[in-house]
């Protein structure tokens, strides 16, 4: 079989033969049943989103901030190693904790 | 006077849904002609219609208006009937030996005498579909556009948002597809 002749063929019926155009009785009407009342903006009501997530990091991360800025201090930056190794050895240096621990 | 395109549009965008409907009445027609390409059954051509329309109305305010809109609305609509192909690329196996007796008969007297089996007949009407129905999704509509509707490559690229390059190289495979799938049909009946 030349197939090369059949797709011609077969290529040219389809372009003879255009599906038709005809809409079924009151479809726009359909459609407007279906629509919402205003077109929504998907991108816009996400890009709105955003925008307000931004604003709302920005003003959280001023705050946090200022609070380190301008809020004295709990422990003094030098004294944070020295408050370091008294927590962590405190078990060690406290003989009567060690006890209570065994007994238990 | 009638309102344009840009009137109606710019008045969907300002609240008033109503305008929308004149906007389905006038390009339907041509919605519906796209999408019969593409889905044999009506009801599939009904959903497919009805789902450009509803994307239209949703992504109406993305319409910049430098082009017209029945060519941003026949971009939406290929994409659409692209998703459709995709969305039943299952269903698409099937047999040649599941012909009925006119696509025989036109398939016989192309074979005994080609110059005989006329395009114009309803046979080979159906046997293109039945053809067509076997490609997988990209090579339906690159054969479609490209060969049945006779469209350049750059306007296929703009309607399936496809660069020009991947346009060439799956028309490139959809005509081997074809060729695999004709190689099929005549093994089928004739081997």
């Amino acid at each position: 079989m030349n197939l090369s002749g059949l797709e011609k063929k077969l290529i040219a019926a389809a372009r003879t033969n255009p599906p038709g155009d005809n809409v079924p009785y009151a479809f726009e009407k359909r459609i407007m049943a279906l629509l919402p009342r205003h077109p929504v903006d998907v991108w816009g009501l996400w890009a709105h989103g955003l925008s307000r997530a931004a604003a709302l990091c920005v003003i959280a991360a001023l705050l946090l901030g200022a609070g380190t800025f301008f809020l004295p201090a709990a422990s003094h930056p030098d004294n944070l190693s020295q408050d370091v190794e008294t927590t962590l050895l405190a078990a060690a240096g406290n003989p009567t904790a060690d006890a209570a621990a065994e007994s238990e | 006077m009638e309102p344009t395109d840009a009137e109606m549009i710019a008045a969907v965008l300002n609240g008033d849904a109503a305008s929308f409907e004149p906007l389905v009445a006038k390009y339907s027609p041509r919605v519906f002609a796209t999408a019969r390409r593409y889905a044999r059954r009506e009801s599939e051509v009904e959903d497919i219609v009805q789902e450009v329309w509803l994307k239209s109305f949703q992504k109406l305010a993305s319409f910049r208006g430098d082009a017209p809109f029945e060519h941003w609305l026949m971009r939406l609509t290929v994409r659409t009937c692209y998703d459709f192909l995709r969305a039943h690329q299952r269903n698409r196996e099937m047999s040649f030996s599941e012909l009925t007796e006119p696509e025989e008969d036109w398939l016989e007297r192309f074979v005994t005498h080609p110059e005989e089996a006329g395009e114009t007949a309803a046979a080979a009407r159906q046997l293109v579909e039945r053809v067509l129905e076997q490609l997988s999704p990209p090579a339906r509509l690159v054969i479609t556009l490209l060969e049945i509707e006779d469209r350049s490559v750059k306007e296929i690229a703009q309607l399936t948002g496809w660069s020009v390059p991947l346009v060439k190289v799956r028309a490139f495979r959809a005509r081997a597809e074809m060729k695999k799938c004709l190689a099929k049909l005549a093994k089928d009946k004739y081997m």
